[in-house]
């Protein structure tokens, strides 16, 4: 190998890093096709807007897409105030000490509980103590706990990279701490803030762990966040699993990827947006 | 003697140490109304802090220790709970480097009024107006109001930086080496700008650049190691200095 003409080398490298970058790519590209190419036939506008029937084996997903959705904005509801407030103090309200340290290993760790471990806490505390049974109240805080890490951990980045002068500026125009932080640091922060969202988002849609222990898996349309609901990925999981009805597990498959391809776009092109309008 | 209707600023037995490094040593000094003090000295001779003690940027040092008096108009600045905000409205400050912020131009003046409560359209329009002819930069930007702050050249940007503070209406503007990165054609139109803005605000220049402060300065300071050397016309001190050591630090022999 020494002896051999650095050229060849170099060409022989690249030929190799460029084979393992796209065999990488490819394994995506072929799961999102191969997931489309059985689940599009199912879809159409019948599946989205009619309940299942027949244990999912007639009908559209509905009420799944109607209980994904009420996960997505409970957990939210709490992950958004709870993790972008823990951000704030870490960063804005704290000096890095050992505190600082002590909650963040606290935040590491609680990003390594695997998710069933999670699913069987919220349903002692929630389904259990709190008597809330399987619901999506229940799924929601459960997954929003699930997130906190996350969030945390994207929006601390996005406001350490917010310069410090920033802040001297705002100061120096007579705004006070809060303020400086609402307007001033928020702000600059948002893009990165937005992708730890649009990634808790992905992750309520996908997991199925935590929602079976928590929300249950009823297939009714769910009316209020008290009752049970079943998610796209637990209506999946359930389908494949228990062999109902693979066509309509493809199509639900398709929904799931459809959606988190969208909204990972999505999120790409309002950041890409916010960047440049004023930089 | 200086008559006390003149002072805007009136320094009295200041100390500050960062923990136990002494940075000022018992400063007294009387800055006047509608004139440019230049504040000059080499590095760490304590005219940064000295500056960032008139709006109390201090206050976000740890460590910091600050004794003696600072009045402005006879009140004292440093009395705890002397409602800091408002002090920094009228004591505006305008940084070494020009730090706009990622908003628009117009955004970026309306930015302090707006948040000290004034809505009024038309009255934040005139502002806008007035604050960029004040920092000589009205007839460059007018045209692009509402493009980002950030595509301007840095001088241009640092002029912005001066009229946010004027748009504030301040009455005191500080100035900490506000020209150190700039090209010598972008540093005379702020030298420009702040000797017609003296006419109606009290300027405190802080410059490393001794020929900057003979230029524009009124009167001037010479700080060495925490200490105030001589204070005194800018005439004065540079043809004629009292001390030894401010005669070496203007004729270059050091600093």
């Amino acid at each position: 190998m020494k002896h051999l003409n650095p050229i060849i080398w170099q060409l022989f490298v690249k030929i190799q890093l460029w084979t393992l970058t796209s065999l990488t790519v490819s394994i995506l590209v072929f799961i999102i096709f191969f997931i489309l190419f059985n689940g599009l036939p199912q879809i159409s506008w019948e599946f989205l807007v009619t309940n299942p029937t027949d244990m999912g084996r007639g009908g559209g997903i509905l009420s799944a897409i109607v209980s994904t959705l009420y996960l997505i904005i409970i957990s939210l509801f709490f992950a958004i105030p709870l993790g972008i407030g823990a951000a704030v103090f870490l960063t804005e309200y704290t000096r890095e000490g050992r505190l600082t340290k002590i909650i963040r290993f606290g935040v590491e760790c609680l990003a390594g509980i695997p998710s069933i471990i999670l699913g069987l806490f919220g349903f002692a505390l929630f389904v259990m103590s709190f008597g809330w049974g399987w619901s999506l109240i229940s799924g929601g805080m459960t997954m929003s706990i699930m997130l906190l890490p996350t969030i945390i951990r994207t929006s601390e980045e996005s406001f350490k990279a917010v310069p410090y002068e920033y802040r001297e500026v705002s100061f120096s125009l007579g705004l006070g701490k809060w303020s400086t932080i609402t307007r001033v640091v928020l702000p600059s922060a948002l893009p990165g803030v937005v992708t730890g969202i649009v990634l808790s988002i992905a992750r309520c849609i996908e997991e199925t762990a935590v929602v079976i222990f928590t929300a249950g898996s009823s297939l009714r349309f769910p009316n209020s966040i008290f009752e049970s609901g079943r998610t796209m990925a637990v209506h999946f999981y359930i389908l494949a699993r228990e062999g109902i009805s693979m066509p309509k597990a493809y199509g639900t498959a398709a929904i799931l990827i459809l959606s988190i391809l969208t909204i990972n776009i999505s999120a790409y092109l309002i950041m890409r947006y916010f960047m440049k309008r004023y930089s | 003697m200086e008559s006390p209707q003149n002072q805007k600023i009136s320094i009295k037995d200041l100390s500050v140490l960062y923990g136990e490094a002494p940075a000022l040593q018992s400063i007294s000094l009387n800055i006047l109304k509608n004139l440019i003090t230049g504040i000059m000295g080499p590095s760490n001779s304590g005219k940064s802090t000295l500056l960032r003690i008139l709006n109390r940027l201090t206050d976000l040092i740890p460590n910091i220790l600050i004794r003696g008096q600072v009045l402005l108009d006879g009140t004292d600045i440093l009395i705890p709970g002397y409602d800091v905000n408002s002090l920094r409205t009228r004591v505006g400050m305008v940084f070494d480097k020009p730090i706009p912020l990622p908003r628009s131009i117009y955004e970026n003046l309306t930015f302090g009024p707006r948040m000290h409560g004034l809505k009024d359209r038309r009255q934040l329009d005139e502002r806008v107006e007035s604050s960029l002819r004040s920092a000589q930069l009205w007839d460059e930007v007018k045209d692009r109001l509402f493009e980002s702050a950030l595509k301007l050249s840095g001088g241009q940007q640092q002029r912005l930086c001066i009229a946010r503070t004027l748009a504030m209406q301040s009455e005191v503007i500080l100035l900490d080496e506000p020209t150190s990165g700039l090209d010598p054609i972008s540093t005379a139109k702020i030298e420009e700008a702040l000797q017609t803005l003296k006419e109606n605000y009290t300027i405190i220049l802080v410059s490393n650049n001794t020929k900057q402060i003979a230029r524009i300065s009124d009167k001037v300071a010479f700080f060495l190691m925490g200490e105030l050397i001589e204070y005194g016309p800018a005439d004065k001190l540079f043809t004629n200095p009292s001390h030894k050591r401010t005669e070496d630090y203007v004729s270059g022999r050091f600093g």
